[in-house]
């Protein structure tokens, strides 16, 4: 293989140089455990404080109101659980969205289980969720509304704001999984009017291994871990002193020139975006055309499926994703292109594609290069395409 | 000149990891798969033996790590239960007793595996199977024949391969005995070399084939009758889908003589009980038949032919019949021919085709 391409940082991002150089002397030097009185573990607290001031910067928060967890998926399980459990007296209703990712679904038919009601509401074409119709499904045994900032598969950004407004309104705790979100574009506790926001590391080229719950104070939640008093007793065990350290340089780098990088990856995006959409047929970009994340692309290729397209890119170098993978490294059809009305056979044949300020013009004219010959290739072998062709040909 | 691209059916099984290696040795370009096929919907336990379990992809993809080479988690899962879990349990549900692998090989592995392969300009399709493929310069054609160890011989559940996909497939092991295969492993140095063998079901957990039904179809499994050869009622069993042909243990009731499952009568939902003589015929129609070592039967053809994956060979002339059936006629008879079972024929090595027991 001459060349590596890497087209998937929705899956994850490489830790930057400063970002590691920031957490190596944790590791070493600087191991003390931040709950001691001495000097070691003073300044490893100190420096724990210090990410938290920068989280809380990056969000428009306080400090205290951030939270350090192990990962995005943790701090969508606290948030969920923990509201549920906490407020079990007051209702047992959850409003969520067809399409989260499976950090927040999974967690939600966990609940169900458990004896929790909830409602998934649908999305539109364009993977966009109407904020009425969160207002209609509210109920009196409402007790919390989950809505993802910005959609892992398709990109898509929901109105966060709009419906925090009516969960505000309504008097109902709202939390937003901006996972995809955090160090790509602006997110801001106060403007989305959130209780609850997850956050992960990894995603804007941090570690891996943490991320944070921000919990705007008042909010009623139990603790996710039980033990010692860290993260003021809510969410026992050890810190992970470099991995937090590393989040909050990964954050305060990320937020540093967010519009700068966000303006030069959309540019690259809509590159990618217009050129297929012009040059290959039997194309279709899942997610909304201008409301979407600046690194997101998401194709499906009719009569192709997304699996042999994968390992095709990966033989030309190019790793790139079709979404959600699971633990296996296999592909399910999508829930999230199922929500936005593909039918199977189409949503089983996607391509994502998310650019990082990492990526240059040369990368994606070598995709541009390959990506027509492959989609060829694969139709060529396709029945389908076959048949359509002969259709279109009987018409001429 | 590039070398030949191969794709590696990888199970994370010794046999499977021990085949890449081999290939890998002999200069082809290789490229490991493992077929995601199964989760079972209605259990929460984590499967830790079969070749469709996660921990067989993390194996499999261990080896191809050992060995350097790409390895690809391909997603049959559709297929694989509309083309082997659903006929399974359809086949018991018709009274019959399927074979679950034969349909995997012929739908699976040496069907949407190569077509896949193909479409990315792969030129072969490998698995650890003990059988070879051998090109016969008089015939002009590949043959299909049994592995060089005849006690780990699997031509058997190989016999529905379409003929003209014997070039694109490579069976690395047949040439070994399982020993021989376990120390390759060993020479190799792969993380599986001491791996037990497979022996079950693969989507199958315990063995528990009746348990596994219920829980998917319960809703057609009703009781019914026993019956003697003459239609007398004998006592109610369980279910048909409880039965096979030549069972005598787990029938619930005891007759004072040895009682066998001679027939079952899924349209009346009984189940036929006799002798030990009653199990004994000489003959049998086969469908769904599919020819190797010849293009189609023209006449009757003197064979080998064995009726289940245990059974042994036994001499038999095959006949053609309409619609590309076959009938045999066995020169001794056999014991507990089953239908949803394959009956393979064989001329010595080489195996000349199968079909379905009807």
């Amino acid at each position: 293989m001459e060349k590596t391409i890497y087209f998937d940082h929705a899956a994850t991002t490489p830790v930057r140089p400063e970002v590691l150089e920031a957490m190596l002397p944790f590791f070493t030097e600087k191991f003390g455990n931040p709950s001691t009185i001495y000097s070691y573990g003073r300044e490893s607290k100190k420096y724990i404080e210090d990410a938290r001031d920068k989280v809380a910067k990056a969000l428009g928060a306080q400090s205290k109101e951030i939270f350090f967890t192990g990962s995005g998926t943790e701090a969508d399980n606290w948030a969920i659980k923990g509201v549920a459990y906490a407020n079990r007296k007051k209702g047992n209703h959850i409003i969520t969205t067809s399409i989260e990712h499976h950090a927040v679904l999974h967690t939600c038919n966990f609940l169900e289980k458990e004896g929790f009601e909830v409602t998934y509401l649908p999305v539109d074409k364009d993977g966009l969720v109407d904020p009425e119709q969160v207002r209609e499904a509210i109920k009196p045994e409402t007790i919390l509304i989950s809505v993802m900032f910005a959609n892992n598969e398709i990109g898509t950004i929901q109105p966060i704001s709009e419906i925090g407004k009516i969960a505000k309104e309504k008097g109902i705790i709202f939390h937003t999984d901006a996972v995809q979100a955090v160090g790509s574009v602006n997110v801001n506790v106060e403007e989305l009017n959130v209780d609850l926001l997850s956050l992960s590391a990894h995603k804007f080229y941090g570690p891996k291994g943490v991320g944070a719950l921000y919990i705007r104070r008042g909010t009623k939640i139990t603790s996710f871990m039980h033990g010692g008093a860290q993260e003021r007793g809510k969410r026992a065990s050890t810190e992970n002193v470099p991995g937090i350290v590393g989040l909050g340089k990964a954050i305060e780098l990320a937020t540093a020139n967010i519009e700068g990088n966000a303006k030069y990856v959309k540019r690259l995006r809509d590159r990618i975006i217009d050129e297929v959409l012009n040059t290959i047929p039997y194309v279709r970009l899942n997610g909304h055309r201008e409301k979407r994340l600046p690194g997101n692309i998401n194709f499906s290729f009719e009569f192709i499926e997304g699996e042999s397209l994968l390992l095709l890119l990966d033989m030309k170098g190019i790793a790139a994703s079709s979404g959600s993978a699971c633990t296996s490294g296999s592909l399910d059809p999508s829930h999230v292109l199922l929500a936005i009305g593909l039918p199977h056979e189409i949503a089983h044949g996607s391509l994502r594609i998310t650019l990082g300020p990492d990526n240059t013009d040369e990368e994606v004219d070598y995709f541009l290069s390959v990506l027509p010959e492959i989609v060829g290739r694969l139709r060529e072998m396709s029945p389908l395409y076959e048949a359509v062709k002969n259709k279109n040909k009987s018409k001429k | 000149m590039a070398s030949k691209k191969v794709m590696v059916g990888m199970s994370g099984g010794v046999d499977s990891s021990v085949a890449a290696a081999l290939l890998l040795e002999k200069g082809y370009d290789v490229i490991g798969v493992t077929m995601h096929m199964w989760e079972d919907p209605t259990t929460e336990d984590v499967r830790e033996d079969a070749c469709c379990s996660l921990s067989a992809v993390e194996d499999a993809r261990r080896v191809a790590n050992k060995l350097k080479i790409p390895h690809y988690v391909l997603n049959f899962k559709d297929i694989f239960k509309k083309t082997i879990v659903d006929y399974f349990i359809d086949e018991y549900l018709k009274g019959r007793t399927p074979n679950p692998c034969i349909a995997c090989n012929k739908f699976i592995k040496f069907g949407i595996f190569i077509e896949k392969a193909l479409s990315m300009n792969i030129d072969y399709v490998a698995t650890g199977h003990y059988a070879r493929i051998v090109y016969d310069n008089d015939k002009e054609r590949y043959l299909l024949k049994k592995a060089l160890t005849k006690e780990k011989d699997q031509s058997y559940v190989l016999y529905n391969i379409k003929k003209e996909n014997l070039s694109r497939v490579l069976f690395p092991i047949g040439d070994y005995d399982k020993n021989e295969v376990r120390n390759l492993a060993k020479k190799y140095e792969l993380p599986v070399a001491t791996k037990p063998d497979s022996q079950e079901i693969c989507f199958i957990q315990d063995n528990d084939y009746a348990g596994f039904i219920n829980r998917i179809a319960k809703e057609n499994i009703k009781p019914g009758y026993f019956v003697d050869t003459k239609g007398n009622i004998l006592g109610e069993h369980k279910g048909i889908i409880n039965y096979t042909i030549g069972q005598r243990k787990g029938l619930g009731i005891s007759f004072g003589k040895p009682m066998y499952v001679v027939r079952i009568d899924s349209k009346n939902n009984q189940v036929v009980l006799g002798d030990a003589e009653d199990l004994f015929s000489t003959e049998l129609i086969a469908e769904d038949v599919n020819f190797l070592s010849i293009d189609s039967l023209e006449e009757p053809l003197k064979v080998n032919a064995k009726i289940r994956y245990s059974a042994k060979e036994s001499p038999a002339t095959i006949y053609p019949l309409e619609e590309g059936k076959v009938k045999v006629i066995f020169e001794q008879p056999q014991r507990a021919i089953t239908p949803g079972q394959s009956v393979v024929f064989y001329d010595g090595d080489i195996v000349v085709g199968g079909g379905i027991i009807s």
